[in-house]
């Protein structure tokens, strides 16, 4: 019992650390990446390429003179930083990130809690994120901000059923809610992203717009509404809401990377996954989960420099209209196909059923693709009179 | 070893103070906002019962989902500024007082209550069943297998209450 509480502690300890150490770099990656997207140098004055400027940015937001609007309801503008920044930090407390380590004491899994309800845990709680969002916007009391919290809100609950859906498919495969399940799952077959690719797309478009970021950041928008939901807030809790986005981003990536891409498994071996835990295996482990976290986090960089924002209309039509009935036709798609091969072929998940959901899976692709472009990008263009 | 009484005590005080302050509180913000703090500690009393699928649920779709929508029509229809009490002078706080009274003097007898047999489940089986078929299984396998028929009758009595909804909304289709 002692140990279990020690380890927690310092697992709990660690992985915040990491977090808000991780959360610092982002943003200066962010600024780095921007700037050599748009071909010029971003940052790099502070620390050798501008490594301390994470911390520079926050000893000036501490600095900072913290304004309040006068006709603004005090508890509420000053509990909506923190009610964005908690859900955030405590969702990636249910994903493994590496395999268990050996101690003197026992063997410690990687991973602040294995829930039994893992994965429905992070569901729950990052719902309740979007409250600090609401509420920031409603309590500034500025025609902006609560459009902005409005815009958050519809956004999320829209989204979140997308992104629900389309795990369902997810947990159809791996048969269990719990992470380290869904990991273990990934072990012995394929990756999941093979035979669930087009769940995965939904997923990722889902995290996009469930995190607030480019090219759904419309509760902020700062063409049309100055900052959206955080126009009033200056300092530190205008940095906590900065984090409370990038943690939900480091979150949405880690658990992409533990859905779809195997989590700490590292690809072609079954060294790290098989005999005695190793302090070696749960370095190399480690390592792995942070790369394929640490991609997806670029990919979001990526695509927030990349593509222009969308108009609100199109933003809850492509919600409602695509991704919602595309997820519910692709569970039932995928129900009977892994149906058809566990009961009538018999197999259990394996390489050859991985490859048969990847055919059913590149099929669904090629019409969705074929439908959503209905021949303006991919062919028309060049033979459209002019 | 903790003593789960202690969590029970915190949670099941939690939840009767913030639903108290949640019909006493003027603005219809603080009033919803109190709501939520009382289904997240409804949902640490049931993962004290070891239902740690109801409690997740509770916290999706409850505080998650419904109450976001609260909160969004209470901003929309700029209900947020304090309104006039609902409790209308002395004589209504009294009677409301003694109705309380009332029905906690009707929950007395459940003290020395116990279940009768027939449903109660023999220790341990809830843990066991929960073993054998996953948090989720234990709850998904009765409900599309024993009860599906009564589920999918409720799924179809909600199906017509988003028809209505929608009705009633857009009298123009």
């Amino acid at each position: 019992m002692t140990f279990f509480l020690v380890s927690s502690f310092i697992k709990m300890f660690v992985v915040f650390n990491l977090i808000m150490v991780g959360v610092a770099m982002l943003t200066l990656l962010e600024r780095r990446v921007c700037a050599w997207m748009q071909d010029r140098l971003g940052p790099n004055r502070v620390g050798p390429q501008g490594i301390l400027q994470p911390a520079a940015d926050g000893l000036k937001n501490i600095l900072k003179e913290e304004t309040s609007p006068a006709m603004a309801d005090k508890t509420l503008f000053t509990l909506a930083p923190l009610v964005s920044f908690v859900p955030a930090l405590v969702t990636f407390g249910v994903i493994p990130f590496a395999s268990p380590l050996p101690t003197r004491w026992g063997v410690v899994p990687m991973v602040v809690a294995d829930l039994p309800v893992g994965f429905l845990y992070i569901l729950a709680i990052s719902s309740l994120g979007v409250y600090g969002i609401v509420l920031a916007g409603w309590a500034s009391n500025n025609k902006y901000a609560l459009l902005g919290g409005l815009r958050a809100s519809a956004q999320m609950i829209s989204y979140e059923i997308a992104m629900g859906m389309s795990t369902v498919a997810v947990l159809l495969l791996a048969g269990n809610v719990t992470l380290s399940q869904v990991i273990a799952q990934q072990q012995h077959g394929l990756w999941f992203v093979l035979p669930l690719t087009l769940g995965f797309v939904i997923f990722f478009v889902s995290a996009l717009a469930e995190t607030n970021r480019l090219p759904f950041d419309l509760p902020e928008a700062e063409a049309e509404l100055i900052a959206g939901y955080h126009t009033e807030y200056s300092s530190m809790k205008f940095s906590m809401f900065y984090i409370a986005e990038y943690s939900n981003m480091v979150t949405a990536s880690a658990l992409m990377a533990t859905l779809f891409f195997g989590g700490w498994d590292i690809p072609f071996t079954h060294w790290d996954d098989t005999g005695d835990p190793t302090v070696l295996k749960t370095l190399l482990t480690l390592a792995a989960f942070s790369l394929k976290t640490f991609a997806f986090l670029f990919t979001y960089i990526w695509v927030r420099w990349t593509l222009p924002r969308f108009r609100y209309d199109q933003l809850m039509a492509l919600g409602w209209k695509v991704l919602l009935p595309l997820a519910l036709s692709y569970i039932t798609i995928l129900a009977t196909a892994i149906w058809f091969i566990r009961v009538q072929i018999g197999w259990l998940y394996g390489p050859g059923m991985a490859l048969i959901l990847l055919g059913v899976n590149v099929v669904l692709l090629v019409a969705l693709v074929w439908w959503l472009d209905r021949g303006r990008i991919v062919s028309g263009i060049a033979e459209e009179p002019a | 070893m903790f003593d789960p009484k202690g969590f029970f005590w915190f949670f099941g005080v939690i939840a009767m103070v913030s639903a108290l302050l949640c019909i006493t509180r003027r603005s219809p913000i603080a009033s919803a906002l109190w709501l939520v703090v009382t289904l997240f500690s409804i949902a640490a009393l049931f993962v004290l019962l070891d239902a740690q699928f109801i409690a997740v649920l509770q916290v999706l779709v409850y505080a998650g989902a419904i109450m976001v929508l609260f909160l969004f029509v209470i901003m929309l229809l700029n209900l947020g500024r304090p309104g006039p009490s609902d409790i209308k002078g002395p004589l209504g706080l009294g009677v409301a007082v003694l109705l309380g009274a009332a029905m906690l003097f009707l929950l007395k007898p459940l003290g020395s209550a116990t279940l009768p047999t027939a449903i109660q489940l023999p220790a341990g089986s809830v843990a066991a069943l929960q073993q054998q078929r996953g948090i989720v299984g234990s709850v998904a396998n009765p409900l599309f297998d024993a009860y599906l028929i009564p589920f999918e009758i409720a799924s179809v009595l909600l199906l017509a209450a988003i028809v209505g909804a929608v009705v009633l909304a857009k009298r123009k289709l």
